[in-house]
């Protein structure tokens, strides 16, 4: 660990952040090095250790595929810090708030009067052909002086020491959550340095965000409710959106959470709507609103454009904000900033082309292989889903297929230099090692103007060779400490408790209705599975006595009526994933369980999402599985009932299995006993064994089969927790714990209370005696269970069916 | 002429719908070409919320959101309207002058926006290959138009089992079949890629046309045509399913870039599932 620095060797002709060429270690660095080097190497690793699971345990990620069967990636951030000297920060600070005031004012212009365009200083290709101009966002109001909350923007350093403008992000910047991240993590592992280098805090700036939020609420500043609109746990970067939102102070939401009712928004809880004020919203422009943007959005909230031209809600960034995201800016801006703040632009942009311009074409045409090619509108890709190339990487064909792209549209391309990064010096394991590096730095609007996030997210490469630094495909990232002269305060907190205890909470009752939704058919989908589980292993059991094998099929028709063989047709119910097959059913499961995931414990999580169904040769095969399937359901339930808290999440979850199991068994009965005039003892013993009531029956009643006696197990005996009487018990007793309680019976409870009192009252051995009324009771069950389950539904979670979109134009309705 | 237009459009649900946001662009628009009067718009079951507001585009749009659970919304749109005949565009300048207009006169900047490609339509050289030989260099722009109207016209067959709103640009192209919103694409398209201003328009037909006339191919539905931006007459209308100059029989809703800025009703509904759309359109002369 001696002198890390002196063995230190930086690539030649390029700014290292550390190690001046000539010139050795900077000043701003010395004194921190003297402190790494004096803690010793068996310190570090042993805080580097217990920094890393502590970041397993906060479940620091970044998912690299999206989606639930993505590739999870643990976040990876480098001990050492970027250091950048107090004055140096302020200068570029000062220039970066420059450029987020003026693209500030490029956006209310081109959402507004439009003078930049009349006036020649944009050409219209960059307005009107861009796919991220959103007319329908043209003139919406505006609640603040800014339309950008919080923006970002990447940095590269030159060889001569120059910061520049990499691109802009200005619609939902990625990356200051996981800034926080780090320095929580920085902060534990090198305590004693952080305070020696004085490194500015980055709590003050998240707290002005949390005033800038609030600040937007013009409508109800005293106690505005402002949430964190996510694309879900599938987005790559779930965990910041989950991370700022806990911060801050303000609900995590999706867009089925919420809903638009009279041009207003509001949070849709068990216990009614909830006013929204300011939405934050993670998701692109384009996806906020399936009614008047993209229609094939899933994530948004229909109506939320009118919402907010009506005043009644504020979303940030403003909607439409991703237009200037476009790389084709970068060549207006020096002047840009001339007209609008009479300054010359402070930190400039890679040199950059527009190839509208004929001039710039020209150049980009005839300099292919040395520059970056990128497409003008983020929206569009080329060469199989690409928005950017190294022109040097094609080959000569290719090159020349982009020439002629670029010559039919030249307005929608830009080339931009290939910049050469500084390097920042990453920590080995033994040593330091150079590595190409990009800073995102955030900026925040405030009442007075920016304000700059005093460090940032430092993203480097992951090899000494390697120019690629992106947030998906980068080697890691980096803290960044801006070594301040000033006495620092203490470290960062949630925004929201500055110092306070937390006060006891207890019944987790603050439900989102989606999220009941989401348990409630999860109960569903797992008694299915489970009821189907059994029904298929019932079978199977049959098929080994020829003599009983005649009762399959009438088994199999109660799931899927169909012709066929016996074993094909219980291969297909188990394998296949259309909608009756038991694979279908646990894709939902685990669909579902991803919704919830933070709603049920770790190893729940882990035994639904691992439950699968393979390839079946054999019956022996088959059953093996189905052995296995049976007893990881069971965990679940099992774990669930013993590590839940038994608010309304748990009541939900337990009310889809009880309504499903008592469908089910309805069903069941129904399709084979009613039929049953031969008394065939090998269907009712089946039937009581997938009603796992074979047991009871036979202590009970050990004189044989009897279809009375049956009956009355599987439809009335409350003390049978497989009955149909038992789960509609369980469902009064949930039903009458649920919010919202009227002096009268709701009419979930006044069906629940007719089907269980229809049960009470019912002859069953007159029942037995007589096929037909049989028949007509359980008609009458079928009828009115389904009927409970859309009550329910309706009363508590009815604005949480899943958008549909009409397709924008059926064939009748387009213009012929 | 003087019309008394009717259009209905009606969506049958399986299952109750419990909530609604919906939009319809478009309601007759006045311009120097057509006077309105008399118009409503009826919408059952009666909507919680109602609001109009005008476009980018300067279409009137409503916007509507049904909280009552319903298993059938109807959408009636009813007016009277005057439409005087177009005049005569006898003498245009070369499409090559517009062009270049386009271009340099910044007094345009706002046809300009309907130069660039859009959702439905996208530029290419062999849509530009089919125009350039109506509009051959030189040509007055009317005359190179109504040429290629032509063209499409006599090359092109109206048949409604062809497409749908999926079918692309290049597709109607090679097939050289379609309706009248495919025909309308195209020729903005071919025009755009000539760079062009091209823009699509929306509206009604006459229904029952006048004794000893025939009958205009989509009058039963709402129907579409494009216009082309023509110095110093503005906007010119062309219809090419019905290869003319539309004079007093058609009535403009509304306009946009294409099919997208313009589809008359579009909604978002929770529950539903299957659902069915009819629409009548009744256009009759008073």
């Amino acid at each position: 660990m001696r002198a890390v620095a002196a063995g230190y060797e930086p690539i030649p002709l390029t700014f290292d952040e550390m190690h001046a060429q000539p010139g050795g270690v900077r000043p701003h660095w010395s004194s921190f090095l003297r402190s790494f080097e004096a803690m010793g190497a068996a310190t570090l690793a042993r805080r580097w250790a217990e920094v890393r699971r502590l970041m397993r345990e906060n479940g620091v990620t970044f998912n690299v595929h999206g989606g639930p069967g993505g590739l999870e990636r643990p976040w990876e951030l480098d001990p050492l810090p970027l250091l950048l000297g107090e004055s140096e920060w302020s200068s570029l600070s000062a220039g970066l708030v420059q450029r987020a005031q003026l693209l500030d004012m490029v956006l209310e212009d081109i959402y507004g009067s439009q003078d930049l365009l009349r006036e020649g200083l944009l050409p219209p290709e960059l307005v009107f052909a861009h796919p991220g101009f959103l007319r329908p966002c043209h003139g919406l109001p505006v609640a603040s002086q800014s339309r950008l909350l919080l923006y970002s923007t990447d940095l590269v350093r030159t060889p001569e020491g120059q910061w520049m403008i990499l691109r802009d992000r200005t619609q939902a910047p990625v990356g200051a959550g996981y800034a926080l991240e780090n320095r929580l993590v920085l902060s534990r592992l090198l305590p004693e340095l952080f305070r020696e280098c004085r490194s500015a805090r980055l709590g003050p700036f998240f707290e002005g965000l949390r005033a800038s939020l609030e600040g937007l609420a013009a409508l109800n500043p005293h106690n505005p409710r402002i949430v964190l609109l996510t694309s879900g746990p599938e987005s790559p970067v779930y965990f910041e959106h989950a991370y700022l939102a806990q911060y801050l102070g303000c609900a995590l939401v999706e867009g089925d959470d919420l809903t638009v009712r009279d041009n207003a928004v509001y949070l849709k809880q068990l216990e009614g709507l909830q006013p929204v004020d300011v939405i934050w919203r993670r998701l692109d422009d384009a996806f906020c609103d399936p009614l008047e943007l993209r229609g094939d959005s899933w994530w948004g909230v229909p109506g939320l454009v009118q919402a907010v031209r009506s005043g009644n809600v504020v979303v940030a960034n403003s909607l439409g904000s991703g237009w200037l995201e476009t790389p084709a800016l970068g060549p207006f801006l020096p002047a840009l900033c001339r007209h609008f703040l009479g300054q010359e632009l402070e930190v400039p942009g890679v040199p950059s082309w527009w190839c509208g311009d004929p001039g710039a074409c020209q150049h980009v045409l005839s300099h292919l292989d040395k520059l970056v090619v990128r497409t003008a509108f983020p929206q569009q890709t080329f060469l199989g889903g690409r928005r950017a190339v190294f022109g040097a990487e094609l080959s000569r064909a290719e090159r020349e297929d982009l020439g002629l792209r670029i010559r039919a549209r030249p307005y929608a391309w830009v080339a931009q230099d290939q910049v050469s990064m500084s390097t920042s010096p990453v920590w080995s394991g033994q040593r330091l090692e150079p590595r190409h590096m990009v800073l995102r730095a955030f900026l925040s609007s405030r009442e007075e103007g920016f304000e700059v996030l005093p460090g940032g997210l430092a993203r480097v490469a992951r090899t000494a060779d390697s120019l690629v630094v992106t947030l998906s495909a980068s080697g890691g990232s980096k803290d960044t400490w801006v070594i301040s002269s000033e006495e620092p305060s203490s470290g960062s907190h949630p925004v929201v408790r500055p110092g306070a205890q937390v006060g006891l909470s207890r019944g987790g009752n603050d439900l989102p209705s989606r999220v009941a939704d989401s348990l409630f058919w999860l109960g569903r989908y797992v008694e299915r599975a489970e009821g189907m589980v059994r029904l298929i292993r019932g079978c199977l059991e049959l098929l080994g006595d020829p003599e009983d094998a005649a009762a399959v099929p009438r088994l199999l028709d109660v799931m899927h009526p169909e012709e066929g063989e016996d074993w094909p047709r219980i291969r297909e119910l188990a394998l296949e994933s259309k909608k009756f097959g038991l694979a279908f059913l646990l894709r939902q499961v685990h669909r579902l369980s991803t919704s919830v995931r933070d709603r049920v414990s770790v190893d729940c999580w882990r035994i639904l999402t691992g439950l699968t169904i393979g390839p079946a040769e054999h019956e022996r095969v088959l059953m093996d599985q189905l052995e296995e399937l049976i007893t990881e359901l069971w965990a679940f339930c099992g774990m669930a009932t013993e590590s839940m808290s038994r608010g309304y999440g748990w009541r939900f979850l337990d009310l889809g299995r009880r309504l499903e199991r008592a469908v089910r068994t309805v069903e069941l009965v129904q399709g084979t006993l009613v039929e049953s005039r031969a008394q065939e003892d090998a269907l009712l013993e089946a039937v009581l064994r997938i009603c796992d009531s074979g047991r009871t029956y036979r202590r009970r009643y050990p004189a044989g089969l009897q279809m009375a006696p049956v009956l009355d197990l599987i439809l009335c005996d409350e003390s049978n927790p497989r009955s149909i009487a038992f789960q509609l018990v369980q469902v009064e007793e949930h039903l009458s714990h649920l919010p919202d309680q009227q002096a009268l019976r709701s009419p979930e409870q006044r069906l629940a209370l007719a089907l269980l009192t229809d049960l009470r009252l019912l002859d069953v051995a007159h029942l037995a005696a007589d096929p037909g009324r049989c028949k007509l009771f359980l008609e009458s069950c079928q009828q009115r269970l389904p009927q409970l389950g859309d009550a329910l539904s309706r009363h508590y979670l009815v604005h949480v069916a899943p958008a549909r979109q009409r397709p924008p134009l059926p064939l009748e309705e387009r213009h012929e | 002429m003087k019309y008394r237009v009717r259009h209905t459009t009606h969506y049958g649900y399986q299952d109750p719908v419990s909530l609604g946001h919906n939009q319809v662009v478009g309601a007759p628009r006045p311009h120097p070409g057509q006077q309105v009067s008399e118009a409503h718009l009826e919408i059952d079951p009666i909507p919680a919320v109602i609001a109009r507001r005008r476009d980018y585009f300067g279409n009137s749009v409503t916007f509507f959101e049904v909280h009552e659970p319903h298993t059938e919304l109807t959408v009636t749109i009813r007016f009277l309207v005057e439409v005087r005949p177009a005049q005569e565009y006898t003498a245009s300048p070369p499409w090559e002058r517009v062009m270049e207009q386009l271009v340099g006169n910044r007094a345009y900047l706002a046809e300009r926006a309907f130069c660039f490609d859009s959702p439905y339509v996208e530029a290419g050289e062999d849509l530009a290959d089919y125009a350039r030989a109506c509009l051959t260099p030189g040509r007055p722009l009317v005359e190179g138009v109504l040429d290629l109207m032509d063209r499409i016209h006599r090359e092109f067959r109206y048949d409604p089992e062809a497409t749908d709103l999926s079918t692309g640009l290049k597709e109607v192209l090679s097939n050289r079949r379609g309706v009248c919103q495919d025909f309308a694409h195209l020729q903005i398209g071919m025009l755009r890629s000539l760079g062009l201003a091209a823009r699509y328009v929306s509206g009604y037909l006459l229904t029952t046309p006048p004794p000893g006339q025939p009958r205009l191919v989509g009058a039963d539905a709402s129907h579409a045509w494009l216009s082309v931006f023509c110095p110093p007459y503005g906007w010119v209308d062309f219809d090419p399913t019905n290869n003319l100059i539309p004079c007093d029989s058609h009535i403009t809703m509304a306009w946009g870039r294409d099919y997208d800025d313009v589809s008359p009703v579009k909604g978002v509904v929770l529950g539903g599932g299957e659902q069915k759309v009819s629409v009548a359109v009744d256009v009759l002369p008073v």
